[in-house]
């Protein structure tokens, strides 16, 4: 277990190193612009004195490690700053967006990875035959399909012309979770038919490595069921790639968010995010950036540590 | 090469393809209308006047389509060539140098790739002016970090081959190890890797365009005929669903012909049928 | 089900033909025929060895009597009678009551066999417990006695480890415990040494033999080794291209056999090289060589050995005892910790990029893999002529005619020069790489286990072809190999390595003959002989021996 254990406190350090390289390439990314945030609020009506009272105000006059220090101790106590625009504290209008994101992104998964997993099985067991033909050929339409097709698409037709869903998620303070649901559904689906086809191509390809593993052979040549093979050999072996791949796609399911959220305007961190780049909003969208990217960050690691919990040489080394 | 061993699928995605590159580099000639005039009223239905019926201006749909065909093709073609050009170049040295250059390399690569593609794109465009060349430098580099990784992992794959090392001790040089001994044996996927790169491009820039932040109106680009329209799709016209249409088609087309090269490829490397 | 007539056979294989569909992408799927009409029968007890070339289909056959068909093969048609009844026929259900119970099976490779994930015990009593023979105590008080009967260590806990935590040969060993413990009828055991050292495999096929005798199972022995077949089988069944060629008792295929091609396999390695006496100035000498990866441990140690003109060194170890490091070093892609080469009498610059294009020319190298060795987008004249290009500079017409030289010398015909190397069979590819290291016209040739990975048939070609070549072009050979029977073939002067330290050094007659250290002697003595009863006698000699001391 000793190894196990030293990979993984590898692993989470590596990933708090990667968090703090990524802030600094937030942070530098929103310097790069010739001028300054001072100059873009106030464009053309720019005068050399309100630019100067505005720097001040912003502490832009401050040396760069300084103002990305002073950010990086904010975010530490959990305060973002606050927006240019609105002159609102970020973390309080990220507090209830970031929750219906992640809600919209929880519902999604629970739609599609059973869903991905059980199609992903399904096109193993009649591999080369029509189904799993069907479900490769379905992965080359989705990787195809920008979000916005599917979205419109499904709000035409289920929320337009059948009218079973509303076009527009919108979602308030004291909803019921059922309105809630009702509310994100399309949304939600949406997401699904985004990451399904890839999570559950890259679930028949894990899957299948196992199934050709030798072991799986000698279970067959024992004279084990069908049933007691993949429970007993397939499984524990097939368990970690299969997590790896739902990871990896809600990662992916994350970032999809930002424009399903636009799509459907839903008032989720993804659109906060955008309405801020077109304002120009830095503080902002730098808060945003890094959430999203911790929590892709997050999420790859958590796929990283459960691949090596569930590597028996690493779990019983020699 | 045989034209009869080209599966149906690669063909339709050829000929869609080339359809729409067709109507980018001959726009002006085929376009009915011009690309910002306004020929009739609000989001009219298709007739024989307007074939895909008119925009929420009052602009020819087919006319803006095939206006946006140019502008979204061309500037992805571009992000693709500087997204390949820089990625596959650095990744073919990092894979042949190794040692630290590998290593400054690969690790800037890694922290680039943390942070979702198109987040890092917002976080960047935020601040940056809004102009053509801006998009296509931020999608080209951001992009040329999945170059980068694939071009490296086939050069280095390729590098440990007993053949590669057989030139190295004949004495061959670094030139001829690349271009010779290397790259024909991953040419094919890096092509295959163009078709999807340029697809993702397309979809990228799409996007952008979809969140207002790409290509600018009155500009015709299809990311951003797909804005200027969704409002019409709670009235039931399905207006955005037409440019939203075109980058699926184009996608598949070109997923289809990517899908054959690759297959291509096994098939030479392969032969081991029968024992 | 009736009890046995003493003549009804346990096993009864009749006119089995085996098909396989083969799908490559980009072109219609074709039929390919494996196995065209094999017959043969098993009584109790016995053991029946299959030998033959890759894509005999040997293992094909052995799978049959388990009525299992590897990754798309199918049988087309036949039977194949085990206790009686035809296998062939089976329900799935019955077919999952018949596997593991009448007919268990051990793979060449026990370390993919057997699940990571899993403690062994769990899966050797598995198949036991599967069939309901014992209850879960007794199963696992019976593995324990076969893991002792196999001389496994700690017959007592050994089975509570993981399958990464066992070495090769024990693993090898847990898995033939793993098919004796149900106790079974019959057992196939696939080429179960072959991936194994050659003083390993001694062990591990003692093992077998006794467990064997003791249990008094039947078996189907597969293997490409006819010497070690012959240690073990009663009888001996030669295939060929999915054909019985020859079919009879060991003694009358090994002492007598009727076929050809059974006479060419007994005989293969009978190659007689006169060896030539070292002359008075080595070609190269590589003088207290340390050397190793990285900064890990030095991989080999303070080794001395001198290649004469013309004349072969061959460099005999088993895995991890240094013998390709060396040769790494030779090339200049490993420069050494410490130690000098010279070459001709002056001193060889360590490392290869450094080296003048003469000495680049002068040390030309074959590898095992030829597959891996040629450019699979280059045309055999393209391969060929490039050195001849790089090293000569001929160009055009000039070029095409010393091709053609070359191929010629390697004995294949010239319209070779325009196909690819996966057009190419294993041998003739191997050929085109002596002929790209010959173009060079080195004066030596690192040859790196060239003949391992071919059919002993084809390998004996490489062989014959590389002396003919030493006499006509009078080059010298570095020749790495863990096959002694290669080493005893060609060599004039013998380099045994054992964990990086040269054990034995000398000319082939002093390195052969007694006296012998322990490491050379217990290599020399692990080496299968095609002589039956050679196995009781070395195992019975190291008993005495180890008794003695």
């Amino acid at each position: 277990m000793g190894l196990a254990l030293t990979l993984i406190a590898q692993r989470i350090s590596l990933g708090i190193l990667m968090l703090f390289a990524v802030s600094a390439l937030i942070f530098v990314g929103t310097q790069i612009l010739p001028g300054d945030v001072a100059e873009s609020i106030l464009g053309q009506s720019a005068t050399p004195e309100n630019l100067a009272n505005l720097r001040k105000e912003l502490g832009l006059n401050e040396p760069a490690l300084t103002r990305y220090f002073n950010w990086l101790g904010g975010i530490m106590v959990g305060d973002l700053g606050t927006a240019l625009t609105s002159g609102a504290s970020i973390s309080e209008a990220i507090t209830s967006r970031l929750g219906n994101t992640l809600f919209l992104a929880a519902v999604a998964a629970m739609i599609s990875v059973p869903i991905a997993i059980l199609l992903g099985l399904f096109a193993v067991r009649y591999k080369d035959r029509w189904p799993d033909k069907l479900i490769s050929a379905s992965t080359l339409a989705s990787i195809s399909l920008p979000e916005f097709f599917i979205g419109y698409l499904l709000i035409l037709v289920f929320g337009v012309k059948l009218g079973w869903f509303p076009t527009v998620a919108t979602v308030y303070d004291g909803m019921s979770f059922g309105d809630r649901l009702n509310a994100v559904m399309l949304p939600a689906l949406t997401l699904t038919l985004v990451v399904l086809a890839h999570m559950m191509r890259m679930t028949r390809a894990a899957i299948l490595n196992v199934m050709q593993s030798a072991y799986i052979e000698t279970a067959e040549l024992k004279g084990l069921s069908s049933f007691k093979i993949i429970w007993k050999h397939a499984l524990p072996n097939a368990i970690s790639p299969v997590i790896n791949v739902v990871m990896l796609n809600m990662a992916y399911l994350i970032v999809g968010v930002v424009v399903v959220e636009v799509i459907f305007v839903y008032p989720g961190m993804g659109q906060y995010l955008v309405d801020h780049v077109s304002k120009r909003d830095v503080p902002v969208v730098q808060a945003c950036g890094l959430i999203f990217a911790a929590i892709y960050i997050g999420l790859n690691l958590v796929a990283d540590i459960i691949s090596v919990l569930s590597n028996p040489r690493l779990r019983h080394p020699k | 090469m045989n034209f009869r061993t080209i599966p149906v699928s690669a063909w339709l995605g050829i000929i869609s393809a080339s359809l729409f590159a067709f109507a980018a580099l001959f726009a002006p000639l085929i376009a009915p209308y011009g690309m910002s005039e306004i020929v009739g009223d609000v989001w009219e239905p298709m007739s024989a006047e307007h074939l895909l019926g008119t925009d929420n201006l009052g602009r020819d749909l087919l006319s803006r389509m095939i206006f946006g065909a140019r502008t979204t093709l061309a500037i992805a073609a571009l992000a693709t060539i500087v997204s390949f050009t820089l990625g596959a170049f650095l990744g073919m040295a990092a894979a042949v140098i190794g040692g630290w250059a590998d290593q400054v390399l690969s690790r800037g690569v890694d922290l680039l790739m943390s942070i979702p593609t198109l987040i890092f794109a917002l976080v960047v465009l935020s601040v940056m002016p809004a102009n053509i060349a801006t998009l296509i430098l931020v999608m080209g580099i951001l992009d040329a970090t999945r170059v980068f990784r694939l071009s490296r992992a086939v050069a280095v794959d390729v590098n440990v081959m007993d053949f590669v090392e057989a030139a190295k001790l004949r004495g061959e040089g670094r030139i001829w190890i690349i271009t010779r001994e290397i790259l024909p044996n991953a040419l094919s996927t890096l092509v295959a890797e163009l078709g999807l790169r340029f697809i993702f491009m397309v979809l990228f820039l799409s996007a952008l365009s979809f969140l207002g932040l790409g290509i600018q109106p009155p500009e015709a680009d299809w990311g951003g005929m797909v804005k200027e329209n969704k409002d019409g799709i709670i009235f039931g016209i399905p207006a955005a669903l037409i440019p939203a249409g075109a980058i699926a088609v184009l996608a598949i087309s070109v997923n289809l012909i990517a899908d054959w090269i690759l297959n291509r490829t096994t098939d030479l490397k392969g032969g081991r049928g029968g024992n | 089900m009736a009890t046995d007539p003493a003549d009804e056979q346990l096993l009864d294989i009749r006119d089995l033909k085996i098909g396989v569909t083969v799908r490559e992408p980009g072109k219609p799927p074709r039929d390919i025929t494996i196995v065209e009409g094999v017959s043969c029968t098993l009584g109790k007890g016995k053991v029946l060895g299959l030998i033959g070339e890759s894509g005999a289909g040997k293992s094909t056959i052995g799978l049959s009597s388990l009525a299992y068909g590897r990754g798309g093969v199918e049988i087309t048609g036949g039977e194949v009678f085990v206790n009686g009844r035809d296998i062939l026929k089976l329900s799935r259900a019955d077919l999952n009551g018949f596997r593991g119970r009448e007919v268990s099976y051990v793979s060449q490779s026990a370390a993919a066999g057997f699940n990571p994930a899993h403690r062994l015990i769990d899966q050797v009593i598995e198949a036991t417990l599967e069939h309901g023979l014992l209850n879960r105590s007794e199963a696992e008080a019976r593995a324990k006695e076969l893991f002792e009967a196999l001389s496994l260590p700690d017959p007592d806990t050994i089975g509570n480890r993981y399958p990464h935590q066992v070495s090769g040969g024990q693993l090898q060993r847990v898995m033939t415990a793993m098919a004796l413990c149900p106790k079974p009828d019959l057992i196939v055991f696939d080429e179960p040494t072959t991936a194994l050292d050659v003083t390993t495999q001694i062990d591990v096929l003692a093992a077998i033999k006794k467990a064997i005798r003791i249990t008094g199972v039947a078996a189907l022995y597969i293997t490409h080794d006819l010497a070690v077949v012959a240690q073990i089988a009663d009888e001996i069944m030669v295939l060929r291209d999915g054909e019985t060629v020859e079919h009879g008792t060991t003694q009358q295929i090994i002492e007598t056999p009727k076929e050809e091609y059974t006479q060419a396999l007994v005989s293969v390695r009978s190659i007689i090289h006169e060896e030539k006496q070292p002359s008075q100035t080595p070609l190269i000498r590589m003088e207290n060589i340390v050397a190793g990866y990285g900064r890990g441990p030095a991989v080999i140690n303070d080794v001395t050995v001198d290649i004469y003109s013309g004349q072969t060194l061959a460099v005999v170890g088993e895995s991890g005892s240094g013998k390709s490091t060396l040769a790494r070093v030779l090339t200049g892609l490993l420069p050494p910790r410490s130690g000098q080469s010279t070459f001709e009498g002056r001193p060889l610059t360590n490392a290869q990029k450094d080296r003048p294009l003469d000495d680049l020319r002068d040390i030309q190298m074959i590898y095992q893999m030829a597959d891996t060795a040629m450019n699979p987008r280059q045309t055999i004249g393209t391969i060929i002529g490039r050195p001849i290009q790089f090293y000569f500079g001929v160009t055009g017409k000039a070029l095409q005619d010393r091709i053609a030289v070359m191929l010629e010398k390697i004995e294949l015909p010239s319209d070779m020069a325009n196909r690819y190397p996966a057009e190419l069979s294993g041998g003739q590819k191997q050929r085109v790489c002596i002929a790209r290291a010959l173009a060079a016209e080195p004066k030596v040739i690192i040859c790196d286990e060239v003949t391992s990975a071919l059919d002993p048939l084809v390998a004996d070609g490489i062989l014959k072809l590389l002396l003919d070549l030493q006499k006509r072009e009078n080059v010298a050979y570095m020749f790495i190999t863990h096959d002694l029977a290669t080493v005893k073939a060609i060599a004039d002067s013998i380099a045994v390595m054992h964990l990086g330290k040269l054990a034995r050094y000398g000319t082939k007659t002093e390195v052969l003959s007694p006296p012998f250290d322990d490491y050379t002697d217990l290599l020399l003595s692990s080496v299968p002989e095609m002589e039956i009863g050679w196995l009781e006698g070395v195992t019975a000699s190291r008993k005495m021996q180890s008794a003695g001391n």
